[in-house]
C-alpha cells in the first residue's frame, strides 16, 4: 500500500474517538432521515397496495329507500364500472359481560355469498358468511380485540327494535374502514363502536328492505369525472332521500386515514431535512477542524513536492471513510426503527399486512448530501491550508496577537485571575471560531427542542379542545332530528342537572367552484356546556343570523367575510339557498360550520328541532343514565368526554410520540458529538500549550480549569441561543403541519427548553472529563523538545 | 559589503543565482524585513554553509531558493526555471522533481514508520533509490520499521536526511540540521550528510549558527541583517568527524 494511504489509516487510529463521533453524527441525521422516510413510505404503499387488492370503492351515498330495479338505472350513468346496493343500518349491540352501550355498523353481504364485489374484506380468522343462516355474523378486528370477541362467541344486536342472537363466524378488516370513526366522534373508540357484516335478507326484512336498497357503493372508469357521476347519482336518487354522494376524498375513514397521512409526510420530511441539515453543517465544521489540525502534515507533503489535488485528494480518502461508517450505521439503524416503526402503524392502522420498503432513493440522497457535507468541508479547508506556501505553513505558529480583553478596557480586568483571563482572551482572538462553535452548539440544542414540540401541542389541544369548550359529561346523539320535547326528557332522567341541545345539519357548502360537504352546528345562546373558543381561548359570541366559519374552512372555500356562502340542505326539505358568512374565527380543528341554533332551526325552516344534546350529570347515576339512554331507540349515540380525550390521545398521540422520541435521542447523540468534536480539537489545539504551563508549575486542575473552562464558556453561550434557534424552528415545523383538519398550537413548555440546556450541560461534562483524562496524561517531555 | 573571491570551480555549472532578492513577511503586527538584496551563485556539486546569527536571513534564503516561499522582489533562477514567477503548480514540481529538504525539527510524520516516512517521497520521485537503500546510506538500516516516537533526535533527523535524498535530488537544502541535536550526534548527522555530497554529487546547502560546522564546507556563505557580508572559500575541508563544538 502506498505511504500516503497508510498515512490515512494509521490517523484515522489515532483519532478513532473523533473519528466515532463524527460517524456519530452522520449516522443521527442519516438514521432520522431514514427511518421516518421509509416508515411514511412503507405506510404510503401498503394503503395503495390494500385499497386495490381489495377494491376500495370510489363513490358512496346512502339514502333513505329505493328499489332495487334503480340500480340498473344507477349503472348506466357514464363512468360508472361498477354498481353495488347494500342494506345498512345502525343498531346498538349487547356484549356479554359489557355493560355500556356498544353501537354497531351493521353491513349487507351479497345474496349469492361469497365476497362483496368492492369493500372486500380481509378475513383474519373464521370464515364467510354461509347465505342461507341469517344470524350468521362477522365484525371487524378492532371491535373483536377490544371485546376478546373470536369465531364461535354469541352476541346479539337490538336490530330494529328486535333482539336478534348473532354468531360470530368471521373476524375480518375492510378497506372502509381502516378507522372506525362513528357518528359524532372524531377518533375511533373500538369498544363503543364497531363494524358487522351480516346475510342481507335478515336485515332487510328488519328494515323493510326487502327488494331495496338504502346504501350504494360505485367504482369508476378509469378517466371518468367523479364530480359528473356524483351529480348524476344525486339527481337519480333524491326522491329516494339521497343524502349526497361523495367520493374518496371525503369518505369518512379514508378522509381521517388521509389527514394522519399529511401530518406523517410533514413529519417525516421536515424534521428530517432540518436534522439533516444541521448534521451536514456540523459535519462541515468538524471535518474542516480536523483538516486544519494538520497544517504542518500538509506543508511537509507540499514541500516534497505533493501537489493540492494529492493532498486534498488524501484527506478526501480519510473523510470518505468516516462518512461511510457514518452511512452505513445510519441507514441500518435507520431502516430497523422504520421497520419498527412501520409495525406500530401497521397495528394502529389495521392494515391486513405491511410492505416495508426502503426505498433506494433514501440510501442514495442520504449518502449524496453527508457526502456532499463532508467533502465541502475537506475542500474548504485543505484550500485554506494549501493557499500558504509551505514555509509559512511550516514556521512556527507565531504567538498568536492578543489583546486586553473588552472587559479590561470596561475596567473589570481585576476580577479575573490569569487563567481565566487566558480562556476570554482565547475566545476573543478568534471571535468567528468561538462564534462557529457556538452556533454548532446551539443548533443541536436547538433540535433536541424539536423534538419535544409534539408532546407540548398534543397537551394543549388537548386541554382547549376537550375541557375548556367542551364542559359537557355526556354527549348524547339521536338517530334522526328530534323536536324539543326530547331535551325536556332528558332534562327529567335523574341525575342529569341540565341538558344543552344542539342541531348538527349535513349540507353542502359551495362558493364559485368550490364545495365543502359538512354539517352546521346549531348552538344554542348562552350555551355553556359546549362553548366556542377561538385560539386565544377566547369565548366566541354567535351572532343572531348569519353563518361563522373556521378560516381554513373558508380558505377551502376561497370566502372572505361578509361573502354569501351557497348552502345544499342534504335531510329533510332539501333546499338550495344562500347565506352570508358573517364571520370567520381561528380553532385548531380547523373545518368547522357555526349558526345559532334558533337561526339554523330558521333557516331549515324546522321547527326547534335538535340533533342532540350535551348533559351536565351526576356521576353516581352514569350507569344508569346509559342503561335509560340505551333503551331510546333514537339515541344513537352516546359519548363519554374523558373516554374521547383518552381515545385521542391513544389515536393521536402515538404516532408523533414514537418519531419524537427518537428524534430526541438522535439530537441528544448530535449535541454530544459536536461538544466532544469541539473539546478534542481544542485539546490538540493547546495542548503544547498547556503542556508549557504543567511545566512552569500549574497543577493538573488549573490547566484542565483553562482548557474546559473555555468549553463551559461557550456550552453557557450557546444555550439561550440555542432556545431561540430551537423556537424558530418549532415554529417553522408547526406552520409546516398545519392541515386542514386541525392546526397545531406553538407550544414550547419550560419542560422542553430545560432538556435542551440539560443535555449540552451533560454533554459539556462528559466531554470535559473526557479532555480531562487525557490532558492529565499529557507528555511534558515532548513538548520541551519541539519547538514552540 | 559583499566580496566575491572567485572559486577554483568556477567552471562548474550554476545551479542557483540570486539578484537583488528581497523578502518582508508580516508576523501579526511586525513588518520583518529578512533579505534586504541578496546577490549570489551556487554550483553544482558543492557544498555550501550558510553561516550567521539568528535573525540573519539564512532561513528565508533556503525557503525561496527551495520553492518553499515568495520572494518580495528580485530575481532567482534554479538552472533555467525562474522561481519569482512560478506558479504554485510548477514550484510543486520543482521540488518533487529536483530538491530534498531536511529541517531542524524534522517534520517526520508520525503514523509512519521510517521506511514509510521515506516511501512518501520515493512514491512520487521519478528515479528514485528504494527507501532501503535510503536508510542504509545513513545507517539505519536496523530501525526502518520504527515510528518516530521510537527513535532518538539524531536518527529522527537522520530519517529526514534519507527521505530527502532519497528521490536522488539535485539539490540538498538543510535547515539548520543539528540544531536540535548535542555535538555527537550531530556529527553522525554531519556525516551522512557529507556522504551524500560527495557520493552523489548533490549540490548542497546547510544553514546554520554554528560556526565550527562551516570548516567542513566548500564556500561558507555569511549572512548578516539580510545581506551576504562575506564570502569564505575554504581551502582544506575538514571531515566532519574533525569538528568538535
Amino acid at each position: 500500500m502506498k505511504a500516503l494511504d497508510q498515512k490515512v489509516l494509521r490517523d484515522l487510529k489515532n483519532i478513532s474517538g473523533m473519528v466515532l463521533v463524527i460517524a456519530l453524527m452522520i449516522a443521527c441525521g442519516v438514521a432520522t432521515y431514514v427511518m421516518s422516510l421509509s416508515s411514511y413510505d412503507s405506510l404510503r404503499i401498503t394503503r395503495d397496495a390494500y385499497y386495490d387488492d381489495y377494491r376500495f370503492s370510489d363513490v358512496f351515498v346512502s339514502l333513505k329507500r329505493a328499489p332495487e330495479q334503480v340500480k340498473s338505472r344507477l349503472r348506466e350513468i357514464e363512468g360508472v364500472q361498477q354498481v353495488e346496493t347494500r342494506v345498512v343500518a345502525m343498531a346498538n349491540i349487547e356484549i356479554p359481560g359489557f355493560n355500556m352501550p356498544v353501537r354497531g355498523q351493521l353491513i349487507s353481504l351479497p345474496n349469492e355469498g361469497g365476497q362483496p364485489q368492492m369493500n372486500r374484506l380481509f378475513i383474519r380468522s373464521g370464515r364467510l358468511i354461509d347465505p342461507q343462516k341469517d344470524n350468521e355474523v362477522i365484525i371487524s378486528e378492532p371491535f373483536a380485540n377490544a371485546h376478546n370477541l373470536e369465531p364461535g362467541n354469541r352476541i346479539s344486536a337490538i336490530i330494529n327494535g328486535r333482539r336478534k342472537q348473532l354468531t360470530i363466524v368471521g373476524i375480518a378488516l375492510s378497506p372502509e374502514y381502516v378507522m372506525e370513526i362513528g357518528p359524532g366522534a372524531v377518533v375511533p373508540d373500538y369498544k363503543l363502536y364497531g363494524i358487522l357484516w351480516m346475510a342481507r335478507p335478515p336485515l332487510a326484512s328488519a328494515y323493510d328492505m326487502e327488494g331495496a336498497f338504502n346504501n350504494v357503493t360505485l367504482t369508476l372508469e378509469r378517466g371518468a369525472l367523479e364530480e359528473n357521476v356524483i351529480d348524476r347519482l344525486d339527481l337519480i336518487l333524491e326522491p329516494y332521500g339521497g343524502l349526497g354522494a361523495y367520493g374518496q376524498a371525503d369518505q369518512t375513514s379514508n378522509f381521517y386515514l388521509s389527514e394522519e397521512f399529511n401530518q406523517l409526510k410533514v413529519m417525516a420530511t421536515v424534521l428530517p431535512l432540518i436534522f439533516m441539515g444541521v448534521a451536514a453543517f456540523l459535519l462541515n465544521i468538524a471535518i474542516g477542524r480536523l483538516v486544519r489540525s494538520q497544517r504542518e502534515e500538509i506543508a511537509v507533503l507540499k514541500a516534497f513536492g505533493y501537489s493540492n489535488l494529492e493532498v486534498g485528494l488524501h484527506f478526501i480518502k480519510m473523510v470518505t471513510i468516516i462518512v461511510i461508517i457514518g452511512i452505513i450505521a445510519g441507514i441500518a439503524f435507520g431502516a430497523y426503527i422504520g421497520q419498527a416503526l412501520s409495525g406500530l402503524y401497521k397495528e394502529f392502522y389495521r392494515f391486513p399486512y405491511l410492505k416495508y420498503h426502503l426505498e433506494p432513493y433514501l440510501v442514495v440522497s442520504s449518502a449524496l448530501i453527508s457526502f456532499a457535507a463532508a467533502f465541502a468541508g475537506v475542500i474548504f479547508a485543505v484550500r485554506s491550508a494549501v493557499l500558504l506556501p509551505p514555509a509559512e505553513a511550516m514556521r512556527p505558529e507565531r504567538p498568536a496577537v492578543y489583546r486586553k480583553m473588552l472587559l479590561e478596557w470596561i475596567g473589570l480586568g481585576y476580577l479575573f485571575d490569569q487563567p481565566t483571563r487566558m480562556i476570554i482572551r482565547n475566545l476573543e482572538r478568534r471571535p468567528f471560531k468561538a462564534f462557529l462553535s457556538i452556533i454548532g452548539i446551539s443548533l443541536a440544542g436547538a433540535i433536541v427542542m424539536l423534538g419535544q414540540f409534539a408532546y407540548s401541542s398534543v397537551d394543549f389541544i388537548v386541554d382547549a379542545e376537550f375541557r375548556r369548550s367542551q364542559r359537557d359529561d355526556l354527549h348524547v346523539t339521536f338517530s334522526e332530528p328530534a323536536s324539543r320535547k326530547a331535551l325536556y326528557e332528558l332534562n327529567r332522567l335523574p341525575g342529569v342537572y341540565y341538558a344543552e341541545p344542539y342541531r348538527s345539519a349535513q349540507v353542502r357548502l359551495r362558493h364559485t367552484y368550490h364545495t365543502y360537504r359538512t354539517g352546521i352546528q346549531g348552538i344554542p345562546e348562552n350555551s355553556e356546556l359546549r362553548r366556542l373558543l377561538d385560539t386565544d381561548l377566547n369565548v366566541i359570541h354567535l351572532p343572531e343570523n348569519g353563518l361563522v366559519l373556521t378560516d381554513n374552512l373558508a380558505k377551502n372555500l376561497d370566502l372572505q367575510e361578509g361573502d354569501t356562502v351557497q348552502v345544499e340542505v342534504l335531510e329533510g326539505k332539501r333546499s338550495i339557498s344562500n347565506i352570508p358568512v358573517v364571520r370567520l374565527i381561528h380553532q385548531y380543528f380547523g373545518l368547522a360550520a357555526y349558526m345559532d341554533l334558533d337561526a339554523l332551526n330558521r333557516f331549515m325552516q324546522e321547527q326547534e328541532v335538535i340533533s342532540g344534546a350535551y348533559l351536565s350529570i351526576d356521576s353516581k347515576f352514569r350507569k344508569d343514565i346509559y342503561a335509560e339512554l340505551n333503551r331510546r331507540p333514537r339515541v344513537v349515540s352516546v359519548t363519554y368526554r374523558e373516554q374521547l380525550i383518552q381515545n385521542f390521545y391513544d389515536a393521536m398521540a402515538e404516532n408523533w410520540l414514537i418519531i419524537s422520541f427518537f428524534i430526541s435521542m438522535f439530537a441528544a447523540a448530535t449535541a454530544f458529538s459536536v461538544i466532544y468534536n469541539n473539546a478534542r480539537i481544542a485539546l490538540s489545539e493547546r495542548s503544547r500549550e498547556l503542556a508549557s504551563l504543567r511545566i512552569l508549575g500549574f497543577t493538573r486542575g488549573e490547566i484542565s480549569y483553562i482548557l474546559i473552562g473555555e468549553l463551559v464558556v461557550l456550552g453557557l453561550l450557546a444555550i439561550p441561543i440555542g432556545f431561540f434557534v430551537g423556537w424558530w424552528l418549532t415554529a417553522y415545523i408547526v406552520y409546516a403541519m398545519q392541515t386542514d383538519l386541525y392546526s397545531l398550537p406553538l407550544i414550547v413548555e419550560p419542560g422542553t427548553y430545560t432538556l435542551s440546556a440539560l443535555i449540552v450541560i451533560v454533554s459539556t461534562i462528559i466531554a470535559g472529563v473526557i479532555v480531562k483524562l487525557k490532558l492529565n496524561r499529557l507528555d511534558l517531555i515532548a513538548v520541551l523538545k519541539t519547538r514552540e | 559589503m559583499i566580496t566575491q573571491t572567485p572559486h577554483p570551480i568556477t567552471t562548474a555549472s550554476i545551479v542557483f543565482r540570486a539578484k537583488a532578492l528581497t523578502k518582508t513577511y508580516v508576523m501579526g503586527e511586525v513588518q520583518v524585513q529578512a533579505l534586504r538584496g541578496i546577490d549570489m551563485e551556487l554550483y553544482s556539486g558543492e557544498l555550501v554553509v550558510f553561516l550567521g546569527p539568528s535573525g540573519s536571513g539564512k532561513s528565508t534564503l533556503l525557503n525561496i531558493l527551495g520553492g518553499l516561499d515568495t520572494a518580495t522582489s528580485g530575481e532567482v533562477t534554479y538552472r533555467d526555471h525562474d522561481l519569482i514567477t512560478a506558479t504554485d503548480q510548477e514550484l510543486t514540481e520543482y521540488r518533487r522533481d529536483h530538491v530534498g529538504f531536511v529541517f531542524q525539527f524534522y517534520n517526520l510524520i508520525s503514523s509512519l514508520t521510517a521506511r514509510e516516512n521515506v516511501a512518501i517521497v520515493t512514491e512520487i520521485a521519478e528515479h528514485p533509490m528504494t527507501p532501503e537503500e535510503a536508510l542504509t546510506l545513513v545507517g539505519l538500516a536496523d530501525r526502518m520499521d520504527h515510528f518516530p516516537a521510537q527513535l532518538s533526535g539524531g536518527e529522527q533527523q537522520r530519517v529526514a536526511i534519507s527521505r530527502a535524498i532519497a528521490k536522488n535530488p539535485e539539490v540538498l537544502l538543510c535547515d539548520e540540521p543539528t540544531g536540535a541535536l548535542d555535538s555527537q550526534t550531530g556529527i553522525k548527522v554531519l556525516e551522512a550528510l557529507d556522504t551524500v555530497n560527495r557520493e552523489l554529487g548533490t549540490t548542497t546547502a546547510v544553514i546554520t549558527h554554528n560556526v565550527s560546522i562551516g570548516a567542513m564546507a566548500d564556500r561558507v556563505i555569511h549572512l548578516r541583517d539580510g545581506l551576504i557580508s562575506e564570502v569564505q572559500i575554504i581551502e582544506h575541508k575538514k571531515a566532519p568527524g574533525e569538528l568538535s563544538w
